[in-house]
């Protein structure tokens, strides 16, 4: 089956919800193993990680949790594919640079993806919308416990789980939540609080992981620590911290709205502006003007707008889902009027923001009076 | 006119640093990024570009420490092949084994890097039972010398009775 076939159409993805989802956009959970007795990936030659695929590839597809799944070489699937399945959330992006003896086994639902041979010989994830750490902690512990009966994993008493790279030994569990924080960037909050979420030993990072930077106000908060620390530990702490992060993004737009709605407003209509009128636009500031979109959202001043319409152009303006809806391959100057042109369309409905009476001075109060 | 190479991270503005990256197979890794792009990666300044991958993903050290640790003596794993040198310039061990083979240099490696050093929270269920096993013998041995300690020679046997039924050495019957 085709991938694209395969994957649910982005209004549905836009649609799925959970707890706290105006704030936390989805949880996952994701392992490392090994099988014991081989080579990491990044170090076995082609023809053992093509062994390895053909052992671990039946074991995955063979779980109850993949009945129906999608399962395919990555050497089977194009650039525009993986790039597609990048954007989604659904595998890393160096498991999208991946050829000949990697795979990837991923459920009807769209709520477990097994990566083989990216780092590691296994890196499955649990994905959930909204807040729900510990829903895909034990979706995944499940998975995990089904499959070490098919494979044997690399696995010491004394460091756990073994991995190619240190950094993810022992439990291998890496949590992490997207959260969608326009509220404390607007308020330039984000920084001190990015910093004490780094000295609590939670890594921060952009929309796509590592080294990507926060387009779209996206954050992605993870445990660095693996070893030492039992996976429930981790869950409880990731959750602690989440929901104090949450707590400061409903205060900064509450005092933003209180403080300077001039500001937001201004933001969210400008935003608007450009989103429902411009005729070439980039992806970075379609993600950043669809941020401020969703606040909007969320703010009430598109009555009648659901946010998944927002999350909807969030994902299928990005460049290959839009690329994927054409047989010719654009150039980026192409993709930026296509994009400007979907835009326009799906907005023409949505009505200028309707913003609350502010005093006759109209002058923002400083955060000082 | 020549066709501008785009940025391969954002693919929205043409690419202004080429990066090259040979990995662990000797695969060249090419990869080409716009300045802003670069910048986020940290690349922006070329001074800043650090010379070993373990380097830049363990924190500066981290492959010193490891080739420290071999005093100077090129080691490599016995079961895969893999070396200091290749540690350094990927910042991943080749396979499960070389946890043992490099062990002394990743201890102190692995203690700035986490929580702790041992290991605790899922085990494979198959193993978990042997770890559990090991755990309680240990625990009644430490019973054990404390009631010959006091002579309590009654708890003594029971214990020892204990540890033998958990510790089945009778697998090799004398003849």
């Amino acid at each position: 089956m085709q991938i694209h076939t395969f994957l649910s159409p982005p209004a549905e993805t836009a649609r799925r919800h959970g707890p706290n989802d105006r704030i936390v956009m989805s949880s996952r959970v994701r392992l490392a193993r090994n099988v014991r007795g081989y080579a990491f990936p990044g170090w076995a030659k082609k023809p053992e990680r093509i062994k390895l695929l053909e052992l671990i590839r039946p074991a995955v597809e063979g779980l109850p949790e993949m009945h129906e799944a999608f399962s395919e070489a990555m050497d089977n699937l194009t650039a525009l594919d993986k790039q597609v399945l990048v954007e989604r959330h659904l595998i890393s992006r160096e498991h999208a640079a991946k050829t000949a003896g990697s795979g990837l086994v991923l459920n009807r639902e769209e709520t477990f993806s097994v990566m083989i041979n990216e780092e590691d010989h296994l890196r499955m994830q649990a994905l959930r919308p909204g807040l729900q750490l510990r829903q895909a902690w034990t979706a995944i512990d499940q998975l995990d416990s089904a499959l070490e009966k098919k494979l044997e994993y690399a696995y010491s008493n004394e460091l756990g789980y073994l991995t190619a790279c240190p950094t993810n030994l022992g439990t291998g569990i890496r949590v992490s939540a997207m959260l969608h924080l326009p509220g404390l960037v607007l308020a330039e909050h984000i920084n001190p609080i990015i910093q004490s979420v780094n000295k609590l030993g939670l890594a921060v990072r952009g929309l796509y992981g590592e080294g990507t930077e926060a387009l779209g106000n996206v954050f992605q908060v993870s445990n660095q620590m693996t070893l030492g620390e039992n996976e429930a530990t981790i869950v409880e702490r990731l959750e602690k911290v989440l929901s104090q992060i949450i707590e400061h993004e409903e205060n900064a737009r509450l005092t933003l709205l209180e403080q300077k709605p001039k500001v937001v407003y201004n933001h969210i209509g400008r935003a608007y502006g450009t989103l429902a009128n411009a005729h070439s636009i980039t992806s970075k500031e379609t993600m950043n003007f669809l941020s401020l979109l969703r606040l909007g959202v969320d703010m009430d001043v598109f009555p009648g707008v659901p946010r998944s319409l927002v999350d909807e152009l969030f994902l299928t303006t990005q460049p290959a889902h839009l690329q994927r809806k054409l047989s010719d391959k654009l150039s980026a100057e192409e993709r930026d009027i296509l994009r400007a042109d979907m835009l326009r369309e799906s907005l023409k409905n949505v009505d200028r923001p309707v913003v609350k009476k502010i005093e006759p001075t109209g002058l923002d109060k400083s955060p000082e009076s | 006119m020549s066709v501008k190479k785009m940025c391969s991270v954002c693919k929205e503005k043409p690419a202004t640093v080429f990066l090259t990256n040979i990995t662990a197979d000797e695969k060249a890794q090419k990869l080409d990024l716009c300045d802003d792009c670069a910048k986020a990666k940290g690349l922006d300044n070329n001074l800043t570009i650090f010379p070993f991958a373990a380097d830049a993903m363990l924190g500066l050290g981290a492959a010193q420490e490891i080739e420290a640790a071999g005093g100077g003596v090129e080691t490599r794993c016995p079961r895969c092949g893999f070396t200091q040198a290749d540690f350094k310039k990927s910042g991943r061990l080749g396979c499960a084994e070389c946890y043992q083979t490099f062990a002394e240099g990743l201890s102190g490696l692995l203690k700035t890097m986490h929580k702790g050093t041992q290991h605790v929270g899922k085990a494979p269920a198959a193993l978990r039972e042997s770890r559990d096993v090991s755990e309680r013998v240990k625990a009644l041995q430490k019973k054990l010398a404390r009631a010959v300690e006091d002579e309590n020679f009654e708890q003594a046997a029971e214990l020892r009775d204990e540890i033998n039924k958990l510790t089945p050495r009778r697998t090799v019957k004398s003849a």
